[in-house]
């Protein structure tokens, strides 16, 4: 499942990132701020207006993700194996 | 012995400035980086032991693999290879606390550089509030480096910092073996040395995004915000603005008795008071602007408005950040400008500078008052709604659609090779600090008065001299501004201006109508040797009853058309410039606005005139 599609307020676990293209700078950062595998995410807000931007929180931090942002991101739901 | 070079590095949002300011308080210069657009703050203080250490504020950074401008400017700096800037003696990291997961795996790409670090365990008091623990002497052994606790918003929270610097030189830390996992390294130490006893649902972000994330309270918390923000810049800064106007007038009236009649006076009084009066009227609306701006930012909000409003600005292809530095602009372009420095963005924030001047700011509504006033019957249209107040939101809305179409425009003219990103972190609420709110709004106004006030006074006093020189023969016929250079430049602009309907008085009137777009309606008082130009309420009186006769509704309608996107503003043109640092881009602002202004005028006129 992707970040993108998980519903708001459920609780699931990072299986990997994509890389769109060869050199992906999106997916890097996404990286570096933690969205690596094995790390619990939760989306905790969507925006007014069509539910895009997606506010995410990883550990003790929240980004705000675009959708097109969030499709990179594989995740599977807390106790249940992908 | 010479001053140390200590530069300052962490993740945004660690509380680094705080802690800068609290090292340096008011000992403090802020300038451009050399060949870029990043803001670079320095400061100066005195260790405890007499060490002058030199303090550099690098911007934030998530990575040194840097996406952004801001971040290749720290990486660089970090690396010792930028050019102008000394290499750094020592890199003080600066993590928050309360963010160990997140800021630790930046503070781990340090040991990388073969430069000494030291950590500084930043909002250690926030952290023990949260209920962790963390344990420092083994987080020093794990982390590779010394481990300083500090509380960026004490009197006394660099102490231990401080300390340290007075000690040993800390060592160069050991460089990890290529390829280590940090992210694993982080989760590590953290499972290590601290420990939780707080459930992270209960902490006060959970308990506050519930709703000021909230998809129907987050929007009404917006508006109610910025209700509040629009009635403190426009209601409380007018009673300052008049009270500075006046006290200028007054100012001009007594150095204008002193003096004898004659240039020197009228360059004095007409030129230079008059041209610095016009700078620092803008002072309390932009002090009052970025009070709230650096409280909304400080506290952690800015970033939460912009996830809010991202969708909405993403029809005009920019960020959720674009919008607070637009609405400003709608009081005065001048803050506007100014605050895009909140967009990280280099591209979004080129494109909210340009159209920045596309919202009708306060100074063009005397022109359209006038206008309007004069031209348009007050009628009322469908029962309820008054022709006069339609077409002045028809200039409002013109304002923005044109907006929304050039930023689309400059979009799709320099597409992006990189997809439009937000991906924008939403840091912890914190209760701002005055001394950093005092530290940065005191910098925001000496930047303009430094910077862009003496910028306008020198082409206000330039615009006096063209208006004044030459002066008419004694008993000559006609206004006196009609024999300066700027009448005939006005005459000489008539065949440009032809084709919009404008006649020769409105070409004359547009020239000291740079200097500031309210001056248009005093300008044009005077060519029509209305008064005396000095009770400007008076004359635009006068002026209403008397332009009908002397106007056609084309002209008067296309001139309004001219406004909305009159590139007629020596003070934004001046603060794109300084912010910017490049005149291409205040050429570009003006040609496109000039163009659009003499198009939109010229369509008006002519379907106006088939009527």
């Amino acid at each position: 499942m992707r970040l993108s599609d998980l519903p708001r307020g459920t609780d699931a676990v990072i299986d990997s990132v994509d890389d769109h293209g060869s050199t992906d700078p999106v997916a890097q950062r996404l990286r570096e701020l933690g969205f690596v595998p094995g790390e619990a995410v939760r989306i905790v807000a969507t925006a007014p207006l069509g539910g895009d931007p997606l506010a995410v929180r990883i550990g003790f931090t929240r980004f705000a993700l675009r959708r097109t942002e969030a499709a990179r991101v594989n995740v599977h739901t807390a106790g249940v194996q992908a | 012995m010479t001053a140390l070079n200590i530069a300052l590095v962490g993740n945004p949002n660690c509380g680094k400035t705080a802690l800068f300011n609290l090292l340096t308080g008011s000992r403090q210069k802020v300038a451009n980086y050399a060949g870029a657009t990043v803001e670079r703050k320095e400061g100066w203080f005195t260790t405890p032991a007499g060490r002058t250490v030199r303090l550099l504020d690098l911007p934030g950074a998530y990575s040194l693999n840097a996406t952004s401008p801001d971040e290749a400017v720290t990486r660089d700096v970090c690396a010792g290879t930028y050019r102008g800037e000394a290499a750094p003696d020592l890199l003080v990291c600066v993590a928050d606390a309360t963010n160990l997961r997140l800021h630790l795996r930046f503070v781990l790409e340090m040991r990388a550089l073969g430069r000494p670090v030291v950590l500084a365990l930043n909002m250690i008091d926030a952290a023990q509030r949260n209920g962790m623990e963390i344990d420092l002497p083994r987080l020093q052994a794990e982390i590779g480096m010394p481990v300083v606790p500090t509380v960026g918003i004490r009197r006394d929270g660099a102490r231990s910092l401080l300390e340290r610097l007075d000690g040993a030189p800390p060592p160069v830390p050991v460089a990890l073996p290529a390829g280590t996992d940090l992210h694993a390294m982080v989760r590590q130490i953290l499972s290590d040395c601290v420990t939780h006893s707080t459930p992270l649902s209960d902490r006060v972000e959970e308990r506050l995004d519930r709703w000021v994330l909230h998809p129907v309270w987050g929007p009404v918390i917006l508006i109610v915000l910025l209700f509040f923000m629009f009635q403190a810049v426009f209601a409380w800064a007018q009673p300052l603005m008049d009270g500075i106007d006046a006290g200028m007038g007054w100012l001009g009236q007594q150095v204008g008795q002193l003096l004898p009649d004659g240039v020197l006076r009228s360059l004095i009084v007409d030129g230079v008071i008059a041209g610095a009066g016009s700078v620092v009227t803008f002072l309390p609306q932009i002090l009052i602007l970025f009070a709230w701006i650096l409280v909304l930012e400080e506290s952690g909000y800015l970033p939460r408005a912009a996830f809010l409003l991202d969708r909405l600005m993403s029809f005009a292809g920019l960020s959720g950040r674009s919008f607070i530095p637009l609405l400003s602009s709608f009081a005065c372009a001048v803050p506007g400008v100014m605050a895009t420095r909140t967009i990280q963005n280099p591209r979004d924030r080129l494109v909210t500078i340009l159209i920045a001047p596309l919202m009708t700011c306060s100074a063009r509504l005397p022109v359209y008052t006038l206008l309007i006033g004069a031209f348009i019957p007050h009628r009322n249209i469908a029962g309820f709604l008054n022709l006069q107040g339609l077409v002045l939101f028809g200039l409002y809305a013109l304002g923005i659609v044109s907006a929304v179409v050039v930023a689309r425009v400059l979009r799709w003219r320099n597409p992006d090779r990189q997809e439009a990103t937000l991906l924008m972190e939403l840091p912890a609420y914190r209760l701002p600090n005055p001394r950093d709110l005092a530290l940065g709004l005191w910098e925001r106004a000496r930047i303009f008065l430094m910077r862009v006030g003496t910028t306008i006074v020198s082409l206000t006093v330039l615009l006096w001299g063209l208006s004044s020189f030459p002066a008419p023969p004694p008993g000559a016929p006609g206004p006196a501004i009609d024999w300066s250079l700027a009448g005939r430049i006005g005459h000489l602009m008539m065949p440009i201006f032809a084709p919009l309907g404008f006649n020769w008085q409105i070409c004359v009137a547009l020239i000291p109508g740079l200097a500031a777009r309210e001056v248009a309606v005093g300008a044009l008082a005077t060519v029509y040797s209305l008064g005396s130009g000095t009770d400007t309420d008076q004359a635009a009186l006068q002026l209403g009853q008397m332009l009908p006769t002397h106007w056609s509704m084309a002209t008067a309608l296309s001139l309004l058309a001219w406004y909305v996107y009159a590139p007629q503003c020596v003070a934004t043109l001046a603060v794109i410039r300084r912010e910017t640092a490049s005149w291409r881009v205040v050429v570009l602002a003006a040609g496109y606005l000039f163009a659009l202004a003499y198009v939109a005028a010229f369509l008006t006129y002519h379907i106006a005139r088939m009527f």
